[in-house]
C-alpha cells in the first residue's frame, strides 16, 4: 500500500489526533457514560491506523511500531492483572474493588474501575494495532 | 419491533451476498452490512454501549478484511465449482448438527420471556445496588468491571491470544 493523495494526506494528519482524544475520553469516562475500555481503544487503534492507511504503509519501514505496539499490548494485559491482584494483596479477594468510592458522577470515582478501563483500552488498542500492522503492513515492515 | 424483523432480513439477504458474490471486497463490504445492522438493532433496543462497541469493531473489521484484500487477490475462485466429493461429509455433517441445534434451540427457547418483559432476578439487583456497591455511574462499567471481572479478564487473555497467534503466524511468513 503506497500513500493516497495530497488531500486526505492532510485531513489524516488534523484528524488523527482528534480521534485519538476521543478514544481517551471514551476510556476514560468509561465509568460514567456510554463506552469504555473496550471501544475506545478500538477508537485510539483507528487514529494510528487512519495514519498507516494515508501515508502508506512503506512510511513505518522500521519494526519499531510495531515491537513497540505489541510491548504495550502486554503492558495493559500486565496492568488489568496487577489492579486484579490488588484487592487479593490487600487481604480480600481477586477484583475486589479496594480502592475508595469517591462521589458518583465524578471522574476520580468508582475505585478501581477506571483503572480497569484504561489497562483494557491499552490492552485493545495496542493489541489492534499490532495485528492490522501484521496483517496489512508485515510486508514493508519485516522486510530485512 | 417491525424495525428489527426488517433489519434482520436485511440481515440476511447481505450475509448471501457475502457468501454468494465473486469479489471479496464486495463481499467484505456485504458482511459490514450485517455488523452495522446488528449495531442498529442495538440502538433501536437502546443498549448504546454495545451499539458503540459493535460500531468501532465493524469499522476496524471491514477495514482488516479491505487492508488484507488489497494485498492479495480480490476474486474468490471456489465460487461456482458445485460440491466436490471429498467436501460431501462436511456438508452432510453440517445439515444433521444443524438441524439438531435448532430442534434444541427452538425446544430450549420456548421457555424464554417474552421479549421485552425480563424476569430479571440478578438483574434488578444490580441495577438497584450497583451504584451503592461501585460508585459507577454507567451501570455496565459496574457489571463488567466490578461484579463479572473474572469474565473480563477472561476475555482480555482471549485478546492478548488471538494476538499472540496473528503475530507468531506472520512473523513466520515475513522471516521467510
Amino acid at each position: 500500500m503506497s500513500g493516497l493523495s495530497v488531500i486526505v494526506k492532510t485531513v489524516a494528519r488534523i484528524v488523527a489526533g482528534f480521534i485519538f482524544l476521543y478514544g481517551g475520553y471514551i476510556i476514560v469516562h468509561g465509568h460514567l457514560t456510554p463506552g469504555g475500555g473496550f471501544a475506545g481503544g478500538v477508537i485510539v487503534a483507528a487514529s494510528f491506523i487512519l495514519l498507516v492507511l494515508a501515508f502508506g504503509a512503506a512510511e513505518i519501514k522500521e519494526k519499531t511500531s510495531y515491537i513497540v505496539s505489541s510491548i504495550f499490548e502486554s503492558l495493559g494485559g500486565v496492568m488489568f492483572l496487577l489492579v486484579a491482584l490488588l484487592g487479593l494483596f490487600s487481604g480480600v479477594f481477586f477484583f475486589t474493588n479496594v480502592l475508595p468510592k469517591g462521589t458518583p458522577l465524578k471522574v476520580l470515582s468508582a475505585g478501581i474501575i477506571p483503572l480497569c478501563n484504561i489497562a483494557i483500552g491499552i490492552k485493545v488498542g495496542a493489541g489492534l494495532l499490532s495485528i492490522f500492522l501484521a496483517l496489512a503492513a508485515s510486508h514493508y515492515i519485516l522486510k530485512e | 419491533m417491525v424495525e428489527l424483523y426488517l433489519l434482520s432480513i436485511a440481515m440476511l439477504a447481505a450475509a448471501i451476498v457475502a457468501i454468494e458474490i465473486k469479489d471479496l471486497l464486495a463481499s467484505a463490504v456485504a458482511m459490514g452490512i450485517v455488523g452495522f445492522s446488528v449495531s442498529i438493532m442495538f440502538i433501536l433496543v437502546q443498549a448504546p454501549d454495545l451499539a458503540i462497541v459493535q460500531i468501532v469493531v465493524e469499522v476496524m473489521t471491514v477495514i482488516f478484511f479491505a487492508a488484507v484484500i488489497l494485498r492479495t487477490t480480490h476474486t474468490d475462485t471456489t465460487i461456482g465449482k458445485g460440491i466436490k466429493t471429498e467436501s460431501i461429509f462436511p456438508v452432510v455433517t453440517f445439515f444433521i448438527f444443524g438441524t439438531l441445534f435448532i430442534v434444541l434451540a427452538i425446544y430450549a427457547l420456548k421457555d424464554l420471556p417474552v421479549f421485552g418483559s425480563p424476569v430479571m432476578k440478578v438483574a434488578n439487583y444490580y441495577i438497584e445496588n450497583g451504584l451503592n456497591h461501585t460508585g459507577a455511574a454507567n451501570i455496565i462499567a459496574a457489571i463488567i468491571l466490578d461484579y463479572r471481572g473474572y469474565d473480563t479478564f477472561g476475555e482480555a487473555v482471549v485478546l492478548f491470544t488471538s494476538v499472540l497467534g496473528v503475530l507468531s503466524i506472520m512473523r513466520m511468513k515475513g522471516k521467510k
